[in-house]
């Protein structure tokens, strides 16, 4: 498993319905479509200000439950306000939020403990060690005390790695076994709606990696998890949902296969060639709508894929020697500038929104 | 769609009182391996309750200076009547040991419990802020009462446990160097009694509610510290000539001031509880 790569990719199980199909001596019968459980969270019209600064500007948000969620946006974009007010440490001053059909504003302290948070920073008391941290958060969220809590916690410290380090103080541990003990306090009262904002913040690539694959993980046992970052690279392949945010309000949402439909709804092929004078000649060929060439290698915008097979021969038969034929698929990363792009802003200014 | 503007956790739910004790016993924790904050607590203390009294004492019972007992027994005529009453001894020397135990000694009780907490109760809530575990207990499940009660019970313990502490020991010298001359153990005697456990408690959290407040509105510890020194100066002078007034005054006078002070300390600190919000903890200003 390797966030970031293709391994991760999961299946789009965003739709609207549900098809269900019953079982029974008679041929099988397919019954009307039903509905969707309700969101776990759902944010609507939400406005925050913090003096002149709205830091959320009519969000709408809605995150189905058991998969992972990923917040998208540069650092202001109001990531970290949304997950404040989702567990009801923020109230809105406008719009509704509803997590699992309760208002965090006012029930928040059911909200709450029905969440785990893991913050940019630890928020970890360096004095106490990883266990009395541990026993902290079980004490607070209404598991007690006692031998049983302690082997929960112990279980939970072993999944992240963190175990051996139990009995230390924290403030001997690396920025890593930090993130590692949040992880797992977080976890540790079986919470059913997770918020990581930027847990990776700070952690080197392979115990960010490893992170990852732990959040990966926890969807597995049926958790919904909503994690913030501006790394888009953590994003790939992890995400189920997409939601890009720029000054407070969502720009786009939905499963990065969903967007990338949305934003490149055209075949796309990536080409290689010794010959560079060939491949620009695609560009004029039969079906093809947009052509880019860096160096030996093009990207190939046509009205379908049966368009490959004429745009390798056109390659050779110019006398070119073809040296990639592979189908380009958008990362995150262009999705995600495509769709500031488009917004119009993108410190890059606006563009006609056509990416190839 | 538009909601009224609701303020977190101002609903009327019951305290848990395990949230309360939760975040207090966790603060302590942290404060106990603290060495820097709580060895400046003993050497306070002892100055306070040890070293000054046993000085003083051996210096008028035992050394018999002349000077000091006449100079003491001047200064006892400004007592009240009352006060002077209550004196015991049959020679000049053990009134005076008497009276520099049981009336002199009265701030006390009072400058060493209020300087303590006022230190602890100064860092508690910018200090989650500062190092950024406001993050975690805004999101947890503790409401803002219990973790403000939870700080102020963190904040009040170490200062009042110093106190009892240095009470106990303090009227172990007291007996032993002064007693002889009075006929036996005369100490505590019942105004301090009243004193200690009816006067000091409510200044105490008196003091607490105006330094928490301070606590969850400065931007910095260094600040909170400034600002609480500046403000438990004078509380701690009101409450030094009431603890004193309720020595020379007698018992009922002491009941009547530690029940204005709980009055006063109740008022501030549900006043106080308003100020911490999880807006706060979390470091935002503006969040109301």
């Amino acid at each position: 498993m390797r966030p970031g790569g293709a391994d991760l990719k999961r299946d789009d199980r965003r739709a609207d319905t549900l098809s269900v199909t019953t079982i029974t001596s008679e041929p099988a019968a397919t019954v009307a479509p039903m509905p969707l459980p309700p969101p776990v969270i759902l944010l609507d019209g939400v406005v925050k200000t913090f003096g002149a600064n709205r830091a959320l500007d009519d969000l709408r948000l809605s995150v189905p439950g058991g998969q992972i969620t990923v917040l998208l946006g540069p650092n202001g974009a109001g990531k970290t306000t949304a997950i404040r007010t989702i567990t009801g440490a923020f109230a809105p001053e406008a719009g509704t939020v509803r997590v699992f059909g309760l208002d965090p504003a006012v029930q928040g302290d059911e909200v709450r403990s029905r969440c785990g948070v893991v913050s940019a920073k630890p928020a970890l008391y360096d004095r106490l060690s990883g266990l009395d941290n541990m026993r902290y958060s079980a004490e607070l969220y209404g598991l007690g005390r006692g031998t049983a809590v302690d082997a929960r916690i112990a279980d939970a410290a072993a999944r992240f790695g963190i175990d051996t380090a139990l009995r230390d103080q924290v403030g001997g541990y690396s920025t890593g076994m930090k993130t590692r003990l949040a992880l797992a306090r977080s976890v540790l009262h079986r919470p059913e709606l997770l918020l990581y904002d930027e847990p990776t913040s700070g952690l080197d690539p392979e115990s960010s990696h490893a992170v990852l694959e732990l959040i990966h993980e926890m969807t597995e046992d049926g958790s919904t998890v909503v994690m913030c970052t501006h790394l888009l690279l953590e994003a790939e392949g992890l995400a189920d949902q997409v939601v890009v945010l720029q000054d407070g309000t969502n720009l786009v949402d939905g499963s990065p296969g969903e967007l990338t439909k949305r934003y490149w709804p055209d075949a796309m092929v990536r080409l290689g060639a010794d010959d560079p004078a060939a491949l620009d000649a695609l560009e004029r060929a039969p079906g093809v709508i947009g052509y880019e060439r860096a160096d030996l290698t093009a990207v190939v915008r046509m009205d379908g894929p049966d368009r490959v097979p004429d745009l390798v021969f056109a390659l050779t038969a110019a006398g070119a020697r073809v040296t990639r034929v592979e189908p380009h698929e958008p990362t995150l990363e262009d999705l995600y500038f495509a769709v500031r792009q488009t917004s119009g802003r993108s410190r890059l200014g606006m563009v006609d929104g056509s990416a190839v | 769609m538009a909601t009224a503007v609701v303020t977190p956790d101002r609903g009327v739910r019951s305290l848990n009182w395990g949230h309360i004790w939760t975040v207090a016993r966790t603060d302590l924790k942290q404060l106990a391996q603290a060495r820097d904050y709580w060895i400046p607590m003993l050497i306070l203390g002892g100055i306070f309750f040890v070293f000054v009294p046993t000085v003083l004492l051996l210096t008028i019972t035992q050394l018999g200076s002349v000077d000091a007992v006449s100079q003491l027994s001047q200064a006892l005529e400004v007592l009240p009547e009352r006060a002077q009453a209550a004196i015991q001894g049959d020679t000049e020397q053990a009134r005076a040991g008497y009276a520099l135990a049981v009336y002199l000694f009265a701030p006390v009780a009072v400058v060493v419990p209020i300087t303590i907490s006022t230190a602890v109760g100064a860092a508690t809530i910018v200090g989650e802020r500062e190092r950024g575990t406001g993050e975690f207990l805004a999101h947890s499940p503790a409401g803002i009462r219990e973790i403000f009660l939870g700080k102020l019970a963190a904040s009040l313990l170490p200062g009042y446990a110093t106190t009892i502490i240095g009470f106990g020991i303090y009227s172990l010298i007291v007996n032993t160097i002064v007693g002889p001359d009075v006929g036996g153990w005369f100490f505590p005697t019942s105004q301090w009694w009243v004193l200690m456990l009816w006067v000091v408690p409510p200044f105490l959290a008196l003091t607490l509610s105006v330094v928490l407040r301070l606590s969850a509105k400065v931007k910095s510890t260094a600040a909170a510290q400034q600002a609480s020194a500046l403000v438990s100066l004078p509380l701690i002078m009101v409450a030094y000539s009431q603890a004193t007034g309720s020595l020379y005054g007698g018992n009922t006078l002491a009941w009547y001031i530690g029940a204005i002070a709980w009055v006063l300390a109740i008022i501030a600190l549900w006043r106080g509880v308003r100020v911490v919000t999880r807006g706060r903890l979390l470091g935002v200003a503006d969040e109301q």
